[in-house]
């Protein structure tokens, strides 16, 4: 039966999914790392498995009842006069209204309680860090240590982090799925984020609002260490010696994509401010796709 | 086809020779119970269904004028550029215009053809008036340096305020087709109808005016 | 003197886009050629082009949906290919092409293929449904096809003159800015979604008019077909929403060509006001698209269980919640913008309100089965693969509904399988569905049903293993518009949703092979009755195809399903109703002047994009000119006299007549 092949090829997705998020090699929306994608992930799957009930039995339904009332079936019986019922007509909107009163009051908690700029509640003091996101690359500047690292952002387990953003150009989105919530970044505004890290690895990190040709080497990794390794980076990055002051940003927002992941050692003091405030150059008109392809930095990654 | 087994159901209702059944009065309210309504009915609904679409289009453009009202870029606001006796001018000549439209619709309810012609003369003197005015203000405001390029602010009020004058000035061009077709043609029922809803146009221009000048003018000179 | 226009807009050095370029111009120009070798141009003219039927308008919007269908079915081959073998390469289409690829992909889904194929449909059978001539403005609504059919062209232009957006088929700001989109691209997007936008904007007021002004006698609202509810709805949401993006884009147009500030980022520019504004019409067009579909199912369904629509007030009732409550959800495109916990937590649970009429519909579809005698032929089987793949979803789009959900599926593959879901499972399916069903009607025969099975197969299958596997890479955290990738986990999804893709494309070629074998073979599925399904409207009391004027005399109504009583009456007394008394009819006559405006908007159009000034104002000149003289006409009307109408109905009458069986032979 038609209805029961396509049912069963959506069936054979839902155990696979289940599955895998069982086995360690879990889709990273199911396999959190933090207390936010922890909860986001409860959230999904609890409005998923309250939909499904109202799903399953409605597929199912529409599978039963096109083939028991199909032309050929005599035993069926033929009741064309049954148009209305009152109290199917009760049930009919019942059903999804209280399904929808359900999952509205996890929208509403939810949406306060994971807000991106709420601060999560932990006895650590959060960790300050501002994103600027650059034309095709990402800028992670940490004010309290004064360093600055492109395409790598490494963060402290277990403590929390409070990012500030903003684009030096096109909108784009800071996401680091297995961490949880993402937010846009835009030029001139500034956005808030905190997420939390509780287990230590390399997770993947990117954009997740497409911003031009280099859009897709928008990619960072996200390295989430103990406490001592981050301080012990912290140390190393700024006795390198590199510094990025405004000339070097002005360079920096150039477009160009794949670029190498480097740190500086030094950051000039106000500087997420004025990118905010558009005190700084920003990028130059982007090239079109005919007079050269991406400028590729000369690193390779 | 359906209206003799109609005739079997109701016995002497209409037998399909008018199209209507006994109990539906001949006379169409355009509910549908007596049939599709007539042409004008049609035409003048057709026409308001368009004006409402236009006026949600305005909609847009005043939302984006509200968003943007304080987008100055340290350049100048509407205190400083805003010229409240030229908008009084500008509002007479259009509330003006309206009123000679209505009187040359009356007119043309009467089939005098010279009073139709003379009255939506003056209408189009008055809203090139109107036209002429804007167009000023703007011109002294772009030599001024307050070009719609300056902000956002600006942009939103050449773009909302430039919007309608663009319609006024689209309904010039189609008052100066009416007057024609008038003339060649006389008041043929499908001269009428384009009247009528050359009218409707004409006045709904100017009930956006008058939020227009409410929201823009009147309310960006607010200390 | 040319603008920007030179010989480098050509793609020379570019082998993709050069090769297609020249399959298409060599493609179209040898079908004209050989259209008019055949001889077939005066007749084309005559019937067709500046015909101002409602049917022969529905029927050439179809037909332009189906053409497009293949060139944005052609992108989504392209994105799906490079995508499974990106993996850590860089595939074959480069970034600045690929994002072209995608651009114009829903692009044309949207614009020319899904909106054409509903407002198609509503053109084609609203007037029959409701039992009158045509519709309320008949040259309007010829101008507006052709104004669509002006945007249609301008975008495939771009494919060999010039470039297209690479922005995403809706152009945020500031990448869609002049300072970021320098080139044409933007422009070619804008331009032709504002000609094609009047166009769809005319035609809304059309048939909110005729919908609500001009029906038969008797047919109050509550004994309008279900269709034409949905129909009224969708319009109405077309005179309300479609203005905005007129505005809006006009917004972009400024910024683009006169500098401006609307969207940029400096000098006052607010971008977050492009995605409120855009999205503000974004989410009722969506509506507009789905609410003819429900339409379309509500029909299919009654017809082919042979019983009435379980709970028509139902129905209306929950058709008109969805359009007034279609305008207050749109801030859920983008929760991740910041807009902060209270504005996001209304937009929230407003967009899951929405699922409730939603909900009801599907109960009252199967009600309506409950007790009836199901016929699985082809319209029925997209019905019901409609019913069970909408569900999923709904439920996938509810579930995004939630914030906290959304903060990590916004823009990932989860959420292109889920509009995917609901626009193929819901408005393709129901465009098929409609296509099939009303098919016979407008040609005269039926199409194949095996054919026809054998394409809803693939399409069905080929559907889920296009898409399933994108929930799956939304899960894992892959993000929508990547040109290419290095995480090797989802490169077998990736696989598998590029063989989904290849399962459609063989339903694609079912579908063109069952219309043209069911043209070759047509007389042995001849609809002689001019009701081929047992219908229960209008529509099916009138020959396949109908008279230029429908009906002979306009029905008289008394009651739902106006059609079946008749229908009922006269097999039950085995005899046809009595012959009523013709009177002449007045039939609007046909005027080029739909096409020559949009030849005059094409150059408008091309002449802006190209920054050729003399060629605008010439454009613009000619349209104005043909509006002036096209209203100059005086004789509007031809009259077709009574003794011509009365033998054309006669012919009907007696093809019934002859093929009078028992309710109990056809049951």
């Amino acid at each position: 039966m038609m209805t029961m092949f396509s049912h069963s090829r959506v069936r054979l997705v839902g155990p696979a999914v289940l599955a895998l998020a069982t086995s360690g090699c879990a889709p990273a929306i199911l396999d959190p790392v933090g207390p936010v994608g922890a909860a986001e992930k409860t959230i999904l799957l609890n409005s998923v498995g309250v939909m499904l009930c109202v799903v399953v039995p409605v597929i199912i339904a529409t599978a039963v009842i096109g083939w028991w009332f199909r032309a050929s079936n005599r035993r069926a019986t033929y009741n064309p006069g049954f148009v209305y019922s009152g109290k199917l007509e009760v049930l009919v909107w019942a059903i999804p209204l209280l399904v929808i009163l359900f999952l509205g009051g996890i929208a509403w908690i939810g949406a306060h309680d994971l807000d991106p700029a709420k601060p999560l509640k932990s006895p650590a003091k959060p960790l300050e860090v501002d994103v600027v996101s650059l034309d095709w690359k990402w800028l992670f500047i940490y004010p309290e240590t004064g360093v600055a690292s492109v395409n790598r952002l490494v963060l402290p387990v277990g403590r929390p982090v409070h990012f500030r953003l903003t684009s030096s150009s096109v909108m784009n989105a800071f996401f680091v799925p297995r961490l949880g919530s993402m937010i846009y970044t835009m030029n001139g505004m500034e956005t808030q984020l905190n997420l939390q890290a509780d287990r230590q690895g390399r997770f993947l990190g990117q954009s997740s609002q497409f911003s031009g040709d280099g859009f897709a080497g928008m990619r960072f990794e996200t390295d989430v260490v103990s406490a001592s390794e981050f301080a012990a980076w912290a140390a190393r990055t700024k006795a390198s010696g590199s510094v990025l002051d405004r000339a070097t940003y002005t360079t920096l927002a150039k477009p160009a994509g794949n670029v190498a992941p480097h740190t500086y050692g030094a950051v000039a003091p106000t500087l997420f401010d004025d990118i905010l405030m558009r005190a700084v150059d920003g990028p130059s008109v982007m090239p079109t796709h005919r007079d050269a392809p991406i400028p590729a930095s000369t690193e390779k990654r | 086809m359906s209206a003799a087994t109609t005739a079997a159901v109701h016995s002497g209702s209409d037998p399909y020779k008018i199209g209507h059944s006994d109990e539906q009065a001949s006379q169409s309210t355009g509910h549908g119970e007596g049939g599709p309504a007539s042409k004008r009915v049609v035409v003048g609904f057709g026409f308001w269904i368009f004006l409402l679409s236009d006026i949600v289009m305005f909609a847009a453009f005043f939302a984006a004028y509200a968003v943007l009202a304080s987008a100055t870029a340290g350049g100048p606001g509407p205190r400083q550029l805003f010229d409240l006796r030229n908008v009084q001018i500008e509002t007479a000549c259009l509330l003006l215009s309206s009123f000679s439209c209505g009187l040359a619709t009356i007119a043309a309810e009467r089939r005098h053809r010279v009073t139709t012609q003379v009255w939506l003369i003056v209408t189009g003197l008055l809203g090139a008036c109107f036209l002429g005015l804007e167009l000023r203000e703007f011109s002294t405001m772009i030599g001024e340096g307050a070009g719609p390029q300056r902000s956002g602010f600006l942009s939103a009020f050449f773009a909302l305020v430039g919007c309608h004058g663009v319609h006024v000035t689209a309904g010039l061009l189609w008052l100066g087709t009416m007057m024609a077709q008038l003339w060649f043609k006389g008041f043929k029922p499908h001269v009428l109808r384009r009247l009528l809803c050359f009218s409707l146009f004409w006045h709904a221009l100017d009930i956006i005016w008058v939020a227009l000048f409410t929201v823009v003018y009147i309310l960006g000179v607010r200390p | 003197m040319l603008g920007k226009l030179s010989w480098a807009a050509i793609p020379f050095n570019e082998p993709i886009p050069l090769i297609v370029s020249i399959i298409m111009v060599l493609s179209v120009v040898g079908l004209l050629a050989f259209v008019a070798l055949k001889g077939w141009v005066p007749y084309l003219w005559r019937e067709w082009i500046t015909s101002v039927d409602h049917k022969r308008v529905g029927v050439m919007y179809c037909l332009l949906a189906l053409v497009m269908l293949l060139r944005g079915f052609s992108d989504a081959i392209m994105m799906r290919s490079q995508q499974a073998l990106a993996y850590n390469a860089p595939g074959y289409l480069p970034p600045d092409h690929y994002n072209q690829v995608f651009s114009a992909h829903g692009t044309i889904m949207i614009f020319f293929v899904a909106m054409p194929f509903v407002v198609g449909l509503m053109n084609f059978v609203v007037p029959l449904q409701l039992g009158v001539r045509d519709v309320a403005f008949p040259t309007l609504n010829s101008v507006s096809f052709w104004m669509t059919a002006s945007g249609m062209l301008l975008i495939n232009l771009s494919l060999f003159i010039g470039n297209f957006a690479r922005t995403g088929w809706l152009p945020y700001p500031p990448l869609s800015e002049l300072a970021f989109s320098p080139d044409v691209g933007v422009d070619y997007y804008l331009w032709s979604l504002q000609i094609s936008g009047i166009g769809t904007l005319l035609s809304g007021v059309n048939l909110v008019t005729t919908i609500l002004k001009v029906r038969a006698p008797g047919m109050s609202y509550m004994r309008m077909p279900v269709f034409c509810w949905t129909s009224l709805a969708s319009n109405l949401l077309i005179v309300a929403a479609f203005p905005i993006l007129t505005a809006t884009l006009a917004m972009l147009i400024l910024d683009r060509y006169l500098g401006f500030h609307f969207f940029t980022n400096d000098l006052g520019g607010n971008p977050m006001m492009f995605v409120n504004l855009i999205w503000a019409w974004g989410h009722p067009e969506v509506y507009i698209l789905i609410l003819p579909a429900f339409g379309v199912f509500s029909e299919v369904i009654s017809t082919f269980s042979s019983k009435p629509l379980f709970g028509y007030r139902s129905m209306v009732a929950a058709t008109m919640a969805i359009c007034v409550l279609s305008f207050m959800v749109w801030l859920h495109h983008f929760f991740t913008m910041g807009a902060g916990a209270d504005v996001n937590a209304v937009f929230g649970v407003a967009t899951m309100i929405i699922a409730v009429p939603t909900g009801v519909k599907i109960f009252n579809w199967l009600f309506t089965m409950y007790g009836g005698r199901v016929r699985f032929s082809v319209p029925m089987l997209w019905s019901l693969a409609f019913m069970v793949t909408f569900v999923i979803g709904g439920m996938t789009g509810v579930l995004m509904a939630v914030p906290p959900a959304d903060f990590v599926l916004h823009n990932s593959l989860f959420l292109v399988a889920h509009f995917h879901n609901v626009i193929i499972g819901g408005v393709l399916f129901g465009a098929f569905a409609g296509y099939t069903y009303w098919f016979p009607k407008a040609f005269g025969f039926t199409l194949d049903e095996r054919l026809g099975k054998a394409a809803f197969w693939c399409w069905l299958i080929g559907f889920y293993v296009a898409f399933m596997p994108l929930y799956v890479l939304g899960l894992m955290g892959m993000t929508r518009r990547m040109q290419h990738y290095d995480v090797a986990q989802w490169h077998p999804w990736l696989i598998v949703a590029a063989f989904g893709a290849a399962i459609i494309a063989l339903g694609i070629g079912f579908q063109i092979a069952q219309l043209a074998w069911s043209i070759r073979t047509r007389d042995r599925r001849r609809d002689l009755t001019g009701d081929p399904w047992d219908g229960r409207s209008l529509e099916w009391a009138t020959s396949s195809p109908p008279p230029i004027f429908n009906f002979a005399v306009l029905p008289d109504v008394h009651g739902e399903e106006a059609y079946w009583h008749i229908k009922e009456r006269a097999l039950g007394d085995q005899a046809m109703p009595d012959e009523p008394s013709y009177g002449e009819i007045e039939i609007p006559r046909n005027t080029p002047t739909g096409i020559i405006t949009a030849f005059f908007a094409t150059i408008c159009g091309f002449a802006l994009i190209w920054h050729i000034w003399w060629m605008v104002l010439l454009g613009f000149a000619g349209a104005f000119a043909t509006f002036v003289l096209f209203a100059w006409r005086d004789n509007a009307e031809f009259v077709i006299g009574a003794a011509e109408v009365g033998r054309i109905d006669r012919e009907r009458r007696a093809a019934r007549a002859i093929r009078l069986p028992t309710r109990e032979q056809i049951a």
